[in-house]
Parts: structure tokens; sequence; C-alpha cells
């Protein structure tokens, strides 16, 4: 048992990513990126809020009618949401300010919806829980790469810490500004896709037709 | 003796609600009404709670501010204590003298703007504000002998996708810039976005706002304009953010001219504010 919910925390890391194998929540993720401190304090909302709703929905998944399912499901998530933005509003102004609209976009993010819907709705409370927890850090450990690299060549700096000193502030770093607007983070992410798909080749998908051979006058 | 599970005829209310199906209408609305009012209200009590501590991070960041434009602020200051030394104030723009129309701690400046019976609409906008308030909050620094040391005026208008709202300091002369920084905007990162760069914030200290005449002469431009003195009233542009360049330019002209806090200093200055 303890190795099955230590494999549901690890499998959507690298095997099941939400990001790069699912594709999913890909919007909120060009956003946030542009800095590692945002992109840590957004990973840790949408972890919480993953978790938490797979566990309150997969608590009332007997009760639920399917009719009305998917607005139940958003009730939940969208309470969950609006709790974390007051508290990080409260807590972390400063961040808060930075993520404005996103925070209150991670009800619309798909991973956290369609591990309500995929999941929560057909397996226990705790079960439901790890898997929220998993999938909210496989979302992180994307998140944060991209982070790492769009904060580093863009600004020159980690976490905010200065390490490589830019030509603005007198030092010798030109900074690459495209990786601060969000359409880098598409090329960030496509290219961790393309890395972990050569890393586990199982993850590239079927084609879905092939090309017919040409009979010509070969 | 049938026991609860096998009656036909559930008793109580949980029992019969139990026995429905799970999609039937009444189930359907009672589960729906109920998830909405447990929702509402964490969610609003949550709000409710978390209200105070809003309020003070809102304040205490635009204290921050406050102090990062007049040169005050170093990491780790006690934000609260170095702000003490601040005398807010409320100018009524127009009249261009001091007003006790409104508690100063707690006037809301954006706020008044939007609301119609405490703001003018304007025909003139060069700032793309749109409505500004009769009442601007301003921040008095006095030195040992209760002169006044540094006026902070606060300053907004449109730049090429966001309004942005700052600070300018001036020094007691009500002429010499003593620094102006952007608190809050919406521009490109990396082009527009760098008014918050240090080395062209560095630009403004020492520069005037009104020539000889009286005129508004400070500006930002990508070259210094003919009949200008550079050293004194130029402001170098951004490179890559002409739009957000001429949006500071125009509201700061804006609310250093006539419609602006013109009055005001030279009020001021005559000490008849």
């Amino acid at each position: 048992m303890a190795g099955k919910d230590f494999s549901m925390l690890k499998d959507p890391l690298v095997d099941n990513n939400p990001i790069t194998l699912q594709v999913l929540g890909i919007c909120s993720a060009l956003a946030v990126t542009s800095s590692l401190k945002v992109a840590l304090v957004m990973a840790i909302a949408v972890t919480l809020v993953t978790a938490f709703s797979n566990f309150f929905i997969s608590l009332l998944r007997n009760q639920i009618p399917s009719s009305i399912r998917i607005i139940v499901q958003m009730v939940i998530i969208a309470s969950l949401v609006i709790l974390v933005d007051q508290v990080l509003k409260a807590y972390l102004y400063e961040i808060s300010k930075t993520l404005s609209v996103f925070v209150g976009l991670i009800i619309t993010n798909c991973i956290v919806m369609g591990r309500a819907e995929a999941y929560a709705m057909k397996n226990p409370p705790i079960p439901s829980f790890l898997d929220g927890v998993g999938n909210g850090l496989g979302y992180s450990l994307i998140l944060l790469l991209v982070g790492v690299v769009r904060e580093l060549f863009g600004s020159g700096s980690l976490f905010g810490v200065q390490v490589l000193e830019t030509v603005n502030n007198g030092g010798w770093y030109v900074p690459n500004g495209l990786l601060l607007l969000p359409p880098s983070a598409f090329f960030v992410i496509g290219l961790l896709i393309w890395g972990f798909r050569t890393w586990k080749p199982a993850q590239v998908e079927k084609r879905e037709y092939k090309i017919m051979e040409s009979e010509g006058a070969h | 003796m049938p026991n609860a599970e096998n009656t036909t005829a559930p008793k109580g209310l949980w029992a019969r609600f139990n026995a429905m199906p799970l999609d039937s209408a009444p189930r359907t609305i009672t589960v729906a009404v109920a998830l909405c009012l447990v929702c509402s209200m964490i969610v609003s009590g949550a709000a409710v709670m978390l209200k105070p501590q809003q309020e003070i991070n809102k304040t205490l960041d635009k204290k921050t501010n406050i102090l990062k434009v007049a040169g005050l602020y170093t990491d780790g200051v006690d934000v609260e204590k170095a702000f003490s030394a601040f005398e807010p104030r409320l100018v009524d723009v127009a009249a261009g003298k001091f007003s006790n129309a409104a508690d100063p701690e707690t006037y809301d400046q954006q706020a008044a703007a939007k609301d119609p019976a405490r703001s003018i609409a304007l025909v003139n906008d060069p700032a793309s504000i749109k409505r500004q308030a009769k009442l601007a909050s301003v921040y008095l620094l006095r030195d040992d002998a209760d002169q006044i040391e540094r006026i902070i005026l606060p300053i907004h208008g449109y730049g090429l996708w966001s309004t942005l709202y700052g600070f300018i300091a001036l020094n007691a002369d009500g002429n010499e810039i003593y620094g102006l920084r952007f608190y809050s905007h919406g521009e490109t990162p990396g082009l527009g976005a760098e008014v918050d760069n240090p080395k062209w914030m560095a630009q403004w200290p020492g520069k005037l706002v009104y020539g000889e005449d009286g005129s508004v002469d400070i500006g930002v431009d990508k070259a210094v304009p003919a009949g200008i003195d550079g050293s004194k009233y130029h402001i170098d542009a951004i490179a890559g953010a002409t739009l957000t360049s001429r949006g500071v330019d125009n509201l700061v002209k804006f609310w250093m001219g006539d419609q602006g806090f013109k009055t005001f200093l030279d009020n001021l200055k005559k000490g008849e504010a």
C-alpha cells in the first residue's frame, strides 16, 4: 500500500506529467513563469487546490447527481481558489499583486478539473488527495523548470538574486527579453516535452495516420 | 423483525432523502442548494476574516512606495516608523489649497476618481485618465525646523497597455525634482517596464519642472527639444518604448501643469496654500 501511495505521488512527475504528457494547464504555465518566486507560489497554490478539491469531491462523490456534477466540481474548486486568493492577499501581498488574475484562473486550470472528473469521482478520498498532490507536484516541477530558464536568461537572476550581472546594471550579460514574454514559455515547454519523450520513448504518441508511400515512377 | 435497511417506506428526512434516486429533481436541487450555502459561507467567512490584514498590506505597500520615492527606504526599514515623518494632507487640486474635506489617512484617491460626486470629467485629457479626483493625497516631509523639505505628489496616466500609478517627489522649492517612481503598471517587460529601471529613474533627480516663465518644461523625449536646456529639463526616453515614454511625458506634464498641481505649488511657495 505504501509503495502504491508513493507511486501515486511519483508517477505524475515524469511518467504521467500533466503538462508534458497530458498537455494540460499550459495557459497558466505561460503566464506565471517569468520569475521563480511567482512560479513557486503558483505551484504551491495549484497543488493545494488540486489536492483538496480532489479530496472534497471524492468525499461527496456518492451524493453528487451526475446531471450537475461538473457544476458541483466547479463550485468546490472555485471556493478553494477564492480561499487561496484571499490568503495570498493577506499574507503575501507583493506576490499576489504579480499573480493578480492568474490565481483566479486556477479555477479554469484543466489539471484541477481533469483530476476531479477522471479520478476523484471514482476513488476514495485519501487516494484522491494523493493523486491531487502528485499531479500538483508534476505541474510544479515543469513550472519551476520553465521558471529557472526564463528568469535566469530573461533577467539574469534566480529567485530575485542576481546571478548574471546585466548590462543595464553595469554587468556583462545582455538579457534575452523574449524570455520575459509569455510566448517564450511555449518554446521552453516544447523543448521540455521533446526532452521527456526522447528520454522516455513510451510517451511518444502513436501516429493517427501515416502518409501514404507514393507509387510513382521510381 | 425488519430493520431500517429493508423497510420499503423509510422514516425520517435523511432516510427518505437517501432513498431518492441520485438524479431525481428534488435531490439534485437539494444537493446544489446545500453545496452553494456551505461554499458561500466558507468564502465569505474567509473574506471577512482576512479583510483587516489585506487592508494593512495595501496601506503598507503604498507607504513603502512613498518612502522609496522620497529616498528614505532601505531594505528592512520599519515602514510605519519611517513613514511617520510624513504629514499626509489633502489638496483641492483646482483651488490649489489644502483641504480638510476628508480624512487624509483614509482617503482613497483612486476610488474618488471613479465617483462622479468627488471627481470631474476631463475634457482636455492628455494623460488619458478620463476622470480626475477633486482632492489629491499629498505627503509633506518636514525637516527638524518644521520647514517643508520634500513634497510627494501622486501622479498617474496611461502608457501603452496600462495606467501607470506613481509619485513624484519635489524639493522644498516646488521645482527641483527629487525623484519619480511608479508603483503599479502593466507595461511590456523589458521595454516599457523599464520605467522601473534604476538607471532610467536616476535621470530624474536634480531636474527642474518649471522654466523661467513658469511653463512646464520637463519632458521625456528621444532628443533634447529645441530651446530647452537638456541638463535641466530633458529626460531621455526609454529605448524601444516610445509609447510608454510618451505616456510618462504626458502624465508628468498634465500633473505638473495648470490642471494638476501647478496652482498648489505656486500657492505653497507664496505661503498661501
